[in-house]
């Protein structure tokens, strides 16, 4: 039999403020007891929902109020690795507001805010995500750039520790950069990757759309900025190899559609491709999918691709959280992928539709398609 | 008596945070001057200041990783035909790996298939043969891109590599022994090939550890178990100098191979037998003069059982009780 769960331990004794407290002091939330995960609201409240981003449950859950208290809870089973956001909805008096969960400190920041974190059983945050004091990091710079397909276009560059112009780099090109920086950490990853020599040293372009919903859904004028543009002139400006197999180019959501929809229009060039939870919309019959007229031109480029599917790079490493609604459409795209001979590595991991989702599958992604010197260099 | 055809040749594992390679120079009683190669270390080659230190500043670096970057300034058509033999052989490397991988892979679901015992035996040494044959044409392979390219830029009498090569022997000259550091492998075996260094160090007593150890035997053998992109495969980079004929050096155990896996450690041994394997753990070092081995310390051979012990331990037989 298993051992009950502290809930249920308060919940079973008589309750007073005395033991409330007790309960909720020195202890971390929510609290996770193998895969039982309770979520824990205390306050004043007409009543209480979990909101979360994991497809397959129902997105709004009651939390329950201990009787006579201010304390609510809510007991969900979730697996182990699992990496959850979520927010607490309070209504009260009529009136509703989304909340972080103040007794979590544990937090995720994406362009719309921040959410509450929970980790289930098992996850950890990996260690090349955070500083480490004996990292040489890299510079990175803001860059503007005179597009002739779209005008002034904006982003920042990242240049390895110890950069030298008497050798050659890789590149790789990054959709929604600032956001892979600010919410993905993604120079701290570079860092750390690099130093462990797990990728090699690399030139790393963070490009910005202002309008990424229109940019990234296969627009034939971004995917010429990327490659008739803007990899000339840094190939003028710093020592690139001049091989696919060293450009690599990469975006999560839309940011993979307009990956592979580059790569698609330029086939050969990008010999790597890196696609986190693409926004890959497809349908089998007719032309409009259910997720809005906003996917009607990712849906027009990916059935094209269904019906025709071509090589376009060398190798193909998609990732996807299995609590996104679009493992769906990543699943489906990955034997299609694999069908063309490209080398296809496909990784799904118990996550959603997040920025730390994506941090988290830089490792295997980037090492997997650019390995670092690990193999050379035996010190 | 008969004579020793050559000094003693010692390999060390990595010297990093507790060098050993002071232990080693002292049993063997070298006690003049030493010229140390770091050119495995790249651009850092000339921070030797912790080294020469260790070996009691008595030491000179031969700096082929800069006479190199010189030669190249100096030669640049050299230079261009080197980058692009450089970029030649990755590409072969790169197409070996996509072979190999497939190889292994094979090797690996019909080592965990069902069948009659003779059947799998056959079919796993099957499998077996074909990753060695492979590894074996693509070293050929290698050597012949090599050759091709020494002959055709003559570097033998070529004036800007000749002047760099008899300013290396007249230091070599001088010094009773050489040290080969650790650090890219490839950058390291380019250097001492490109200079001619197998021919300089013939009289010489040589310490090589890590990287350098790798270099100077006859295979360089890339390896880890568990690098971060998934399950690691083994592979052939090149021929080294050959100092050491016979020994697959495998520098860094602790972080690089699952000892503990004997299917993985039977299947490494096997692939280059009869080669001896022998993994080099830090400190750890091992003389080798003539053919033989000598005053081991803390090395491990792995053995066909699928174990490592350390070397001159013979495998006992294990009954059940």
């Amino acid at each position: 039999m298993s051992a009950r769960l502290a809930i249920h331990k308060l919940i079973d004794g008589r309750i007073d403020a005395g033991r409330i407290q007790a309960f909720l002091h020195g202890r971390k939330f929510p609290i996770v007891e193998g895969t039982s995960v309770t979520f824990v609201w205390m306050g004043h409240a007409d009543s209480v929902q979990l909101r979360h981003w994991i497809f397959g449950l129902e997105s709004s859950n009651a939390l329950s109020r201990v009787p006579g208290t201010d304390l609510w809870y809510l007991t969900l089973e979730i697996p182990p690795n699992s990496r959850v956001e979520y927010k607490y909805e309070i209504h009260r008096g009529g009136h509703s507001g989304w909340i972080e969960d103040p007794l979590n400190p544990n937090r995720a920041r994406d362009p719309f805010g921040a959410n509450s974190v929970l980790q289930s059983e098992g996850y950890e945050d990996p260690t090349w995500t955070n500083h480490d004091p004996v990292t040489r990091p890299g510079a990175i710079e803001p860059f503007t750039f005179e597009s002739n397909a779209l005008g002034r276009r904006t982003g920042h560059l990242y240049l390895p520790a110890r950069f030298r112009r008497s050798r050659q780099y890789p590149l790789l090109v990054v959709h929604d950069g600032s956001d892979y920086l600010k919410y993905a950490g993604m120079q701290t990853v570079l860092d750390n990757l690099i130093h462990r020599l797990e990728i090699p040293d690399m030139i790393v372009a963070f490009t910005d759309s202002p309008d990424r919903l229109q940019e990234y859904a296969n627009d034939e004028r971004h995917a010429r900025y990327v490659t008739e543009e803007l990899v000339p002139d840094l190939a003028a400006r710093f020592p690139l190899y001049d091989q696919p197999q060293a450009r690599c180019i990469m975006g999560a959501s839309f940011g993979a559609v307009s990956a592979l929809s580059t790569a698609y229009r330029y086939p050969g060039f990008w010999g790597r491709l890196l696609v986190q939870s693409g926004s890959f919309a497809f349908t089998d019959i007719g032309k409009r999918n259910r997720r809005g007229p906003l996917f009607d031109r990712v849906v027009e480029f990916v059935n094209t691709y269904r019906a025709q599917p071509k090589a376009v790079s060398e190798r193909v490493f998609v990732s996807c959280g299995v609590y996104e609604s679009l493992i769906y459409e990543n699943r489906s795209m990955v034997p299609l992928l694999s069908a063309t001979g490209m080398d296809v590595r496909f990784v799904e991991a118990r996550d959603g539709h997040n920025w730390e989702n994506w941090r988290d599958r830089l490792r295997e992604g980037l090492s997997w398609l650019m390995p670092g010197p690990l193999m050379f260099i035996y010190e | 008596m008969t004579k020793s055809l050559r000094p003693a040749v010692v390999l060390l594992g990595a010297q990093r945070f507790d060098p050993s390679l002071g232990a080693a120079v002292s049993e063997l009683g070298v006690t003049g001057r030493i010229a140390i190669i770091t050119a495995g270390w790249q651009e850092r080659e000339a921070e030797d200041e912790e080294l020469s230190a260790h070996l009691g500043d008595r030491t000179v670096n031969l700096q082929l990783h800069a006479r190199g970057d010189a030669l190249f300034r100096e030669d640049p058509a050299l230079r261009d035909a080197h980058r692009e033999r450089q970029a030649s052989l990755r590409h072969r490397q790169d197409f070996y790996r996509i072979r190999l991988e497939h190889e292994l892979e094979a090797d690996r679901v019909i080592c965990t298939r069902t069948a009659p015992a003779e059947i799998l035996a056959e079919q796993v040494q099957a499998s077996l043969d074909g990753i060695r044959e492979l590894d074996q044409w693509h070293l050929r392979l290698c050597a012949r891109i090599r050759t091709e390219f020494e002959a055709r830029w003559d570097l033998a009498n070529r004036p800007s590599v000749v002047r760099h090569r008899q300013e290396i022997a007249e230091i070599l000259s001088g010094c009773d022994a050489v040290a080969i550091a650790g650090g890219h492998v490839a950058t390291l075996v380019n250097r001492l090939v490109l200079f001619g260094i197998a021919d300089l160090v013939q009289h010489h007593t040589v310490f090589a550890w890590s990287a350098g150890a790798m270099a100077i035997s006859d295979r360089i053998v890339l390896f880890h178990d568990s690098p971060p992109q998934g399950p690691g495969a083994s592979e052939i980079l090149d021929a080294g100098l050959g100092l050491i004929p016979g020994v697959v050096v495998l520098p860094e155990p602790e972080r690089r191979l699952h000892l503990d896996r004997k299917d993985r450690v039977q299947r490494l041994v096997r692939r280059f037998e009869p080669a001896t394997c022998l993994a080099l753990p830090a400190r750890s070092r091992i003389t080798w003069r003539d053919g033989v081995f000598s005053s081991a310390h803390d090395v491990l051979q792995l053995r066909p059982s699928g174990r490592a012990l350390a070397f001159g331990v013979r495998p006992r037989r294990v009954s059940a009780s």
